[in-house]
């Protein structure tokens, strides 16, 4: 259980920094912070590389590969979004 | 080849990016610069994971990241502004996606991935199943009735509510299954996915259109949760940090939204507002209603100091914020002020009308959130509101009313009312507007984008 508690205890502690932080993003910028913070979502593509680079059996390779393939999309195609939007926010 | 202390420590540096990224989100000014550092942070937990010594394949992850790639990058630069609800939801739905299959993958070989025999790394990857596909399936449906590939009407049918809770209930006696007999994963695995993506069709069906903007922050803080549920199983820190993160960052969407429509949570998730037959408004507007011309709202706004517009969704549809911005121009030029006020729900997601009336390049610090704009009002000459309706509805102050307590833009304190709508049909809430009928205001019948066009011609020939 060891790993767990210690799992738990940064996931509970990260959830107050969010907290704390998202608090402060003004309104107008609430469309740009999802699509930001759903591209920092695509971290589990790590989880997908562990899985896909691993010497498996055909069916968990052919998993790990779709994983790749959705956490990629949501991971680049998110910042870029994100760019496009933030660069339009400006002051004349 | 790096050993895992220092793989550990670059997944930390890249968490602390993701911190700092988000936190450049709090500003206009920080924000571009935050969203580099987000990407980083991603970059640099990519390289070290393939630096990893276990990593051995690299062919089914060159594929799978240039398909990926190119698809997301296809997206990202083709989407217009307009459908970034849509988009948004997207990609929330293939995060919970991927998630949930990189724990299908690590069950298919358990004795690769499960060495450790902790029992909570199973339970883990049960949970990621039913979060990501719950993510997932809610994430379809939420884009399919935003891109209007089935209708966006709230869908209801008998002993829906039962099997909701009936889905939820297997859900949750699966996690227990799995961790009387860890052994069990795989199968409870299946199970909780299938259980799962009925939920997540359930789930978002019988929400309706204006409700969208809570929806998504959900679905946004679920597929935060996901990749949180994968980091459990594969004990990786930054997983599990980059989701909470997210998490968090969709739950204070979430209950902004509600609030901002002054609805819980669970009246969204069931649908529950515009069930009753509710009057649409024929008689009460039954010959009371002033109607104006183009020319007639030029005219007016000719003698006006300060105007102030409210965009609404039909702004959005009418793709009229290019419009709305010579307008503003024009204004300006004529030595006006012109101020935008944004209801919190206005559009089809947080911030969405922002989004647009940046694109059309208006000053951010032009745009007015609800708690700024509502004194202004008694000193604004005209409000111009644009495809809006239910959250400029004065009834929301009448406690009897459908909508009663719902925070509105007080836009009835100016000193006149211009409504540019295409006819009287009644918004979400399905009520009628008595605002429509006040004496101060003017109803002008028109698209918002051939309206903004009219009435731009007309003070040009002045």
């Amino acid at each position: 259980m060891g790993t767990f508690v210690a799992g738990l205890t940064i996931f509970v502690l990260a959830v107050f920094v969010g907290l704390e932080i998202i608090n402060k993003v003004p309104p107008t910028l609430h469309t740009p912070l999802m699509s930001g913070s759903n591209a920092i979502s695509g971290i589990t593509l790590i989880g997908a590389l562990l899985a896909a680079g691993v010497e498996s059996t055909l069916w968990a390779q052919l998993l790990a590969f779709c994983a790749v393939v959705f956490a990629s999309v949501n991971l680049v195609g998110g910042f870029l979004v994100t760019h496009r939007m933030l660069r339009m926010f400006q002051r004349r | 080849m790096p050993s895992s202390d220092l793989i550990n420590l670059a997944y930390l540096a890249a968490a602390v990016l993701f911190i700092f990224g988000l936190k450049g989100l709090t500003h206009p000014r920080t924000a571009v610069r935050g969203n580099a550092l987000g990407a980083l942070g991603m970059l640099l937990a990519v390289v070290v994971t393939l630096l990893d010594r276990q990593i051995i394949g690299f062919w089914t992850i060159a594929l799978g990241l240039l398909v990926g790639a190119g698809i997301g990058i296809l997206l990202a630069v083709r989407i217009q502004m307009t459908a970034m609800p849509q988009l948004v939801a997207l990609f929330n739905g293939f995060g919970g996606a991927a998630s949930a299959l990189v724990a299908g993958a690590t069950l298919a070989d358990p004795e690769l991935f499960f060495t450790s025999g902790a029992v909570s790394e199973l339970v883990a990857s049960v949970a990621s199943g039913i979060i990501g596909a719950v993510t997932f399936w809610g994430s379809l449906i939420a884009f399919a009735k935003l891109q209007e590939l089935i209708s966006g009407k709230p869908y209801r049918f008998p002993g829906q509510q039962p099997l909701n809770i009936a889905l939820l209930v297997v859900m949750i006696i699966l996690l227990l299954w799995t961790l009387a007999d860890p052994g069990r994963a795989p199968i409870a695995f299946w199970l909780g996915v299938v259980a799962a993506s009925a939920f997540g069709v359930m789930l978002v069906l019988p929400v309706g259109g204006a409700d969208m903007p809570v929806v998504i922050a959900l679905l946004n803080s679920l597929s935060g949760l996901a990749a949180s549920a994968v980091g459990f199983v594969l004990s990786n820190s930054v997983l599990i940090i980059s989701g909470s993160l997210v998490g968090s960052a969709g739950f204070i969407l979430t209950v902004i939204m509600c609030k901002a429509m002054n609805r819980s949570l669970l009246d969204v998730m069931l649908g529950s507002l515009g069930s009753a037959e509710q009057d649409s408004g024929e008689e009460i507007y039954q010959g009371k209603i002033t109607s104006t011309s183009a020319d007639e709202v030029a005219m007016l706004l000719e003698s006006s100091q300060r105007v102030c517009i409210v965009p609404g969704y039909g702004l959005a549809v009418a793709q009229a914020q290019h419009a709305v911005r010579d307008l503003t121009e024009m204004l300006e030029e004529a030595g006006l002020e012109v101020y935008f006020a944004i209801h919190p729900v206005a559009g089809r997601m947080p911030g969405h009308m922002n989004v647009l009336l940046a694109e059309a390049k208006i000053d951010y610090e032009q745009l007015k959130d609800m708690d700024q704009a509502n004194p202004l009002f008694a000193q604004t000459d005209v409000v111009l509101i644009i495809g809006a309706n239910d959250v400029v509805n004065p009834l929301a102050r009448d406690p009897a009313s459908a909508i009663a307590g719902m925070p509105i833009l007080d836009v009835d304190k100016a000193r006149t009312v211009v409504v540019i709508k295409r006819s009287l049909s009644p918004g979400f809430a399905g009520i009628a507007n008595p605002l429509f009928v006040a004496d101060n205001t003017m109803m002008l019948f028109a698209d918002a984008q051939k309206a903004l066009i009219d009435l731009i011609a007309a003070l040009d020939t002045k």
